[in-house]
């Protein structure tokens, strides 16, 4: 079945004609070009498609892009708000070494900034890594990730982001 | 040390690509026209295939082509190499079962590659691959490793007769069981080290494309090594001459060993791209990376050290069973005799040792190098050994430890299986290993825990490890098939900018931040005005590639030759220029000078002469600056290091916690001490999920893979690990340029053996003395109510 | 995942008649069990109706002394409701130990209680709360309505529509997590009433169960050491590569012990 879908990514309004079985990360990546979400598992465990929809992590390979149609959403790309400025948390992770291979690190990042709010911008390191759970990361033994959530939560306050 | 040179803490320049979405991995790649294949795998471990038929699926909406074994045997398509030859103890070369990219009668494993669909998407390839009917005749089949070898034990190949596929020994047997008869004491320990699989973050994937007009072929890889995987394809598998076969590794989410192999997917991606005359693309799905990348361990090992009675270490004898899976991928056979036994000395004077290897062939996944490789195991045989006799004696086990290090005066030392030891200081090392994890602390700690009813242990593992890959001459007389040097190209621009080529592969490991802090502490040029370029054969040197913590002590040594001799070259450019003798110039910050005098010439100034050449001694020196090296190491590295692990178990669930871990290396000079601490911290926890959490388990009587998802096979998460206490000690490496070891492995190498002493220090007050890796919490729970 | 038609029904009635007359319609709610299943082929829908547009089947209300959650109200949104916590902390916990916070964010208490996994943690609470299960066609009692592995007491075209909780006295949640997949491997809902305790357990068997002698020792004496010798019989439990069937059945009486101290802390 073909359906057409409409949607605001990263503040730009975007349309498709999708099959109802296409994944939101593959509307993304496949029908945008939007290939920095990325698809780790196949059994919505490893986190490294989370996407912001409507404000709410989401994985973005176990939802349908129908059912995104008319929200907004945000993916990796969209957060820095100029070429030449990061924010806080992709700061973070820059500062802290909290990336290597690069490939969960724009899941760790949606989910990272996910939780700083919905934490109000404060974190311990024991509830930074319990909110992790859905992140799988085989590169950097979290140390550095933790640290870096733990050191962008300030200042996402101070930049009032 | 400046800002950005050797030693600095500088950070990434390949973050900001990872950090915006802006990465290129093998998936991302837009190719026009692009086709997708879909592999159709074995649902048997063992069966024969009676037939085939594809008609069903060759009508299927968007199908482009449906090819089986057939096909690929009919285009004369080789069977997948191990290039490795490793002779056993009669001098006989390891048997070499021939494994097709495809198979063409019998399948030999749970994912074995039965057939192949191109189509116009991945979801209509899948679509028709269901299509395909296989008539499959089920046969017998071993999955378990200890019940490998028996008698009757079901044939994975006739080539192979009782799945033996080499029994190999080094050491003198003699010598050991007489100093095992007549020692004071005897420590023995039956292990199996735990079958893991690799679980790189990103799935592989290979994307390939043929140009009809010059008959290239273009193959992207998520490969760790993508020269020795077009040597491969182009000398055994496909025949591609290797000047029409182009491989390119782009940005590559993680390896850990099980991206430097070559593959049957990538091999049948790339053969059949010419065949249907467009791009093909194929990645893996999670479940397939489970089945089919290269899986890692799988010992069954008895081990006997002798001491005497002081606790000094007379001999040591092990006996080990490795599983080699289905098929021999590209480097199986090494893994357990050469990364492996040779490693048995440890950091310990132990006078004589015996080791005997037999490999075994099961139905499963092949099974090669993964983190460490071999050293991981045997680290494990001996911390676990050297633990318990230091319990079973009563001593403390960093005394026990310490009484036996070979002494810094030693080196370089020469161990009873082959390797010599370049340098180490291994006191020291555990003197601040014990400082910053407060050893004499935990007695407190101890009682502590007692009281709210968890049980603490603290548990050594004190590794060495042979790495930085290595010398060519001594991997050749071992039977390896390639050379192990590593290339680098420094390359400057008119503009003063520079270019890095290098034979190494970064998949996580920095080097292009690493590999431009060398060259701009070493040439005075500004970190931005470097790149690093690495993964293309064609615009790269010939390398080996990223694997065995090589990159740096190999590559970066390579980077320094082509360094010394840019600089050898901006002397002659630089003396003419300033109307000197070469003997007089030296080069400091950059800039070349005539000593005693203010003359001076900045390196840039040298390059853009040698590229406008019109005030240049033309008659002597080429014009041009652009230097290439190739390093052949002298010997291995020796990184050297001990962790304490300290855990507390709940009695009453098995549950183990880890709550403190101290690692302290030696890693010879450090360039970024950031990044190492980063590798370290990775390299732990993937020991951690060793020992805690992580097992492939196939079903014995079906062999079915049984762990073949995040659902049930358990990749360490954020809350299954606690921060870490590092620290360092150095002992330059004397043999190579830098002074560098390498320091990509040894986390995970020590890390399953302290992790295990813990556990059963923890234990021991229960009488426990044996828990199964990895230590589960119904592992846990059982032995503890075995006991 | 095969391709199907997709509906997006406004209204309850709007969707459960698009659920009649299909071959084979499912109706979908947070996706988070559904679109995996899809995803390895392991079902083949003609049609999956999405109840996610149909406003009125999310939302916490309070009723009298019961809390009522919709059947499209997503894990976080139970979590972290001021009304759940109030009246039901243990529930509220429990929402929030559900998957991980992305899941959450989808996953509906209507999907959990219709999957009937036996791994799943909303079972226990539904039955050790004595819920009522409100559906477009009637009401089920907590008891007789998971009926086995995947098995519910729900009809072919029959839609939850909210849950309704009971308030305890005192009640509390342990979940021992599989180590890879973090469901439940056993998880024991322990729920005092007046001299009414119920003790369910998930993940242990192939559906939730009670266990009739904890109970009838709680609710004489609603301390942990009262079920201390209470062993539950490993004959009919589930056992698997990360716990035997022993090991289950010794984890039910650890967890309804730490259940127990909890509740009356
Ligand atoms: C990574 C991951 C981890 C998870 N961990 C846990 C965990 O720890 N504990 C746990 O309990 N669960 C866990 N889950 C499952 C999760 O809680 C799901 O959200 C839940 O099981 C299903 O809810 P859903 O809303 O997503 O339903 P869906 O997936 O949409 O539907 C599930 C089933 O219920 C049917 N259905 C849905 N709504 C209704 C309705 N209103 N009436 C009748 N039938 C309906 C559907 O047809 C389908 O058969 C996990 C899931 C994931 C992906
Ligand atoms: S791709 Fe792994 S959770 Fe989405
Ligand atoms: S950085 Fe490689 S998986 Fe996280």
């Amino acid at each position: 079945m073909t359906i057409s879908v409409a949607m605001t990514v990263n503040g730009k309004p975007v349309s498709g004609k999708v099959e109802a079985r296409t994944l939101l990360v593959q509307f993304l990546r496949e029908h945008l070009g939007m290939t920095g979400t990325h698809v780790g598992c196949d059994t919505s465990q490893c986190g490294a498609c989370v996407v912001h929809v409507d404000g709410k992590s989401v994985k973005s390979c176990t939802m349908l892009a129908v059912q995104a149609d008319g929200a907004n959403v945000t993916t990796i790309e969209g957060l820095a708000s100029s070429p030449d400025k990061l924010h806080p948390m992709q700061e973070a992770f820059r500062d802290n070494h909290a990336l290597q291979c690069g490939f969960c690190t724009p899941g760790m990042v949606m989910s990272a900034i996910d939780m700083v709010k919905r934490h109000n911008y404060q974190l311990d390191e024991a509830t930074v890594r319990h909110e992790l759970e859905g992140n799988l990361c085989r590169c950097t033994g979290y140390h550095n990730i933790v640290k870096a959530i733990l050191a962008a939560a300030p200042a996402m306050k101070a930049a009032g982001v | 040390m400046t800002a950005t040179g050797i030693g600095a803490r500088v950070l990434r320049t390949e973050d900001k690509r990872f950090l915006t979405g802006t990465g290129r991995y093998v998936d991302d790649l837009a190719l026009a026209r692009a086709t997708y294949a879909y592999f159709l795998r074995s649902p048997h471990a063992h069966a024969k295939i009676k037939s085939i038929d594809i008609s069903a699926a060759e009508k299927m909406p968007g199908v482009v082509a449906v090819y089986t074994g057939k096909d690929v045997a009919e285009s004369k398509v080789g069977g997948l190499i191990c290039g490795w030859v490793v002779k056993d103890k009669h001098g006989e070369p390891h048997k070499a079962p021939p494994h097709p990219p495809m198979a063409l009668d019998t399948v030999r494993y749970v994912g074995d590659t039965v057939a192949m669909v191109v189509a116009n998407s991945p979801e209509e390839a899948k679509d028709a691959a269901e299509k395909i009917k296989v008539d499959y005749e089920v046969k017998p089949s071993i999955v378990d490793l200890a019940h490998a070898l028996d008698k009757g034990a079901p044939q994975v190949h006739a080539e192979a007769p009782g799945n033996l596929v080499y029994d190999w020994e080094i050491g003198s047997k003699a010598d050991v069981d007489a100093a095992l008869a007549k020692a004071a004491h005897v420590t023995k320990i039956d292990i199996v080290n735990n079958r893991l699989i690799p679980n790189a973050m990103e799935p592989r994937a290979a994307a390939a494309e043929y140009d009809k007009g010059t008959g290239h072929y273009t193959l992207w890889s998520t490969s760790q090594n993508p020269h020795v995987l077009r040597l491969i394809l182009s000398a055994f598998v496909l025949g591609i001459p290797e000047h029409k076969l182009r491989v390119i590794a782009p940005d590559v989410g993680g390896g850990f060993g099980s991206k430097i192999f070559c593959y049957a997917d990538e091999t049948l991606v790339c053969w059949a791209a010419a065949k249907v005359g467009r791009p093909i693309k194929w990645t893996a799905e999670r479940s397939e990376s489970f089945m089919t990348d290269c899986h890692g361990r799988d010992h069954v090992t008895h081990a006997e050290l002798a001491l005497d009675k002081d606790g000094k270490f007379l001999a040591f004898k092990v006996e080990t069973i490795a599983n080699m899976g289905a098929y021999l991928s590209t480097f199986s056979t090494a893994v357990p005799t050469y990364l492996y036994a040779t490693l048995l000395a440890g950091q310990y004077t132990t006078p004589v040792i015996y080791a005997n290897v037999k490999a075994a062939l099961t139905n499963t996944a092949p099974v090669d190098a993964y983190r460490g490789a071999g050293r991981p195991e045997a680290t494990f045989v001996i911390e676990s050994i050297v633990s318990k006799a230091a319990q079973e004696l009563k001593i403390d086990p960093a005394e026990l430890r310490r009484k036996n290090f070979i002494p810094s005066t030693a080196f370089p030392y020469q161990t009873p299986v082959a390797l010599q030891y370049d340098s180490g200081n291994y006191p020291p090392i555990i003197d601040e290993a014990m400082k910053i994890a407060d050893y004499k602390g935990f007695a407190a700690r101890r009682s502590e825990a007692k009281a709210r009813g968890k049980l603490r242990g603290i548990g050594f593992s004190s590794y060495i490890e042979a790495c930085g890959l290595a010398p060519s001459q001594v991997i050749g007389q071992l039977g390896g098939g390639v050379g192990q040097w590593e290339s680098a190209q420094i390359k400057f621009n008119p503009t003063g900018n520079v270019q890095i080529l290098t034979g190494a592969h970064s998949h996580g490991q920095s080097h292009e931040t690493t590999f431009a802090q060398i060259v701009s502490d070493k040439l005075g040029v500004p970190l931005e005005n470097i790149e690093v370029v690495h993964g293309d054969t064609a615009t790269t040197p010939f390398g080996m590639g990223s694997y065995g913590s090589r990159s740096l002590a190999v590559g970066g040594s390579a980077i320094m030759k082509a360094a010394d001799k840019i600089i050898a070259k901006g002397k002659k450019i630089a003396a003419h220029l300033m109307e000197a003798s070469v003997n007089d110039v030296v080069f400091e910050n950059g800039t070349f000078k005539v000593a005693g005098t203010d003359k001076s010439v900045p390196l840039a100034q040298t390059v853009f002469a040698a590229y406008v050449p019109h005030n240049y001694p033309l008659a002597e020196l080429e014009p041009g600056m652009d230097e290439n090296a190739f390093y052949d190491p002298a010997n291995f590295v020796y990184p050297a290091g001990t962790q304490i692990c300290e855990v507390e178990v709940d009695p009453d669930t098995g549950v183990v916690e880890i709550v403190n871990f101290t690692a302290v290396d030696d890693f010879g000079n450090i360039i970024n001490p950031m990044i190492v601490e980063g590798q370290v911290h990775g390299g732990i926890v993937q020991g951690v999920g060793q020992a805690l959490l992580e097992k492939a388990v196939y079903d014995s009587d079906t062999g079915q893979l049984l762990s073949g998802s995040f659902m049930d096979y358990a990749v360490p998460r954020a809350d299954d690990v606690p921060s870490f206490k590092l620290g360092y000690k150095v002992t330059p490496c004397p043999h190579n340029p830098l002074g560098v070891k390498g320091c990509g492995e040894a986390g995970a190498i020590a890390a399953p053996a302290a992790v295990m002493n813990a556990v059963h220090d923890a234990l021991a007050p229960l009488g426990v003395t044996h828990v199964p890796m990895p230590a589960t919490p119904m592992n846990v729970w059982r032995t503890i109510h075995g006991a | 995942m095969y391709d199907f038609a997709y509906h997006r029904p406004k209204s309850l009635a709007d969707a459960v008649s698009a659920l009649k007359g299909k071959d084979e319609a499912r109706p979908m709610a947070g996706g988070m069990t559904l679109i995996p299943t899809l995803k390895q082929r392991l079902a083949k829908p003609s049609d999956v109706i999405d109840l996610g547009a149909i406003k009125d089947l999310a939302g916490v209300k309070v009723e009298g002394s019961n809390v009522v959650i919709g059947a499209m109200t997503r894990h976080f949104d139970v979590a972290s409701s001021a009304d759940v916590k109030r009246m039901i902390p243990a529930l509220a916990e429990l929402a929030g130990m559900i998957g991980d916070p992305a899941v959450r964010n989808r996953g509906t208490i209507g999907g959990s209680i219709a999957n009937s996994d036996p791994a799943a943690d909303y079972p226990a609470a539904v039955v050790a709360l004595n819920a009522t299960i409100t559906t477009n066609t009637g009401k089920h009692a907590a008891d007789g309505f998971f009926k086995g592995l995947f098995e519910t007491a729900l009809k072919d075209g029959e839609l939850i529509t909210s849950v309704s909780f009971p308030k305890p006295d005192k009640a509390a949640y342990m979940k021992f997590r599989n180590p890879a997949s973090r469901y439940a491997m056993v998880g024991v809902f322990v729920a005092k009433t007046g001299n009414t305790v119920r003790v369910a357990v998930t993940g242990a068997g192939p559906s939730v169960f009670r266990v009739k002698a904890m109970e009838d020792a709680l609710s004489k004496n609603f301390t942990s050491a009262a079920i201390k010798d209470i062993k539950v019989p490993a004959d009919d439990l589930n056992s698997d590569i990360h716990g035997s069937a022993e090991y289950r059945a010794h984890l039910v009486g650890v967890m309804a012990r730490r259940a127990v101290d909890a509740a009356n802390k």
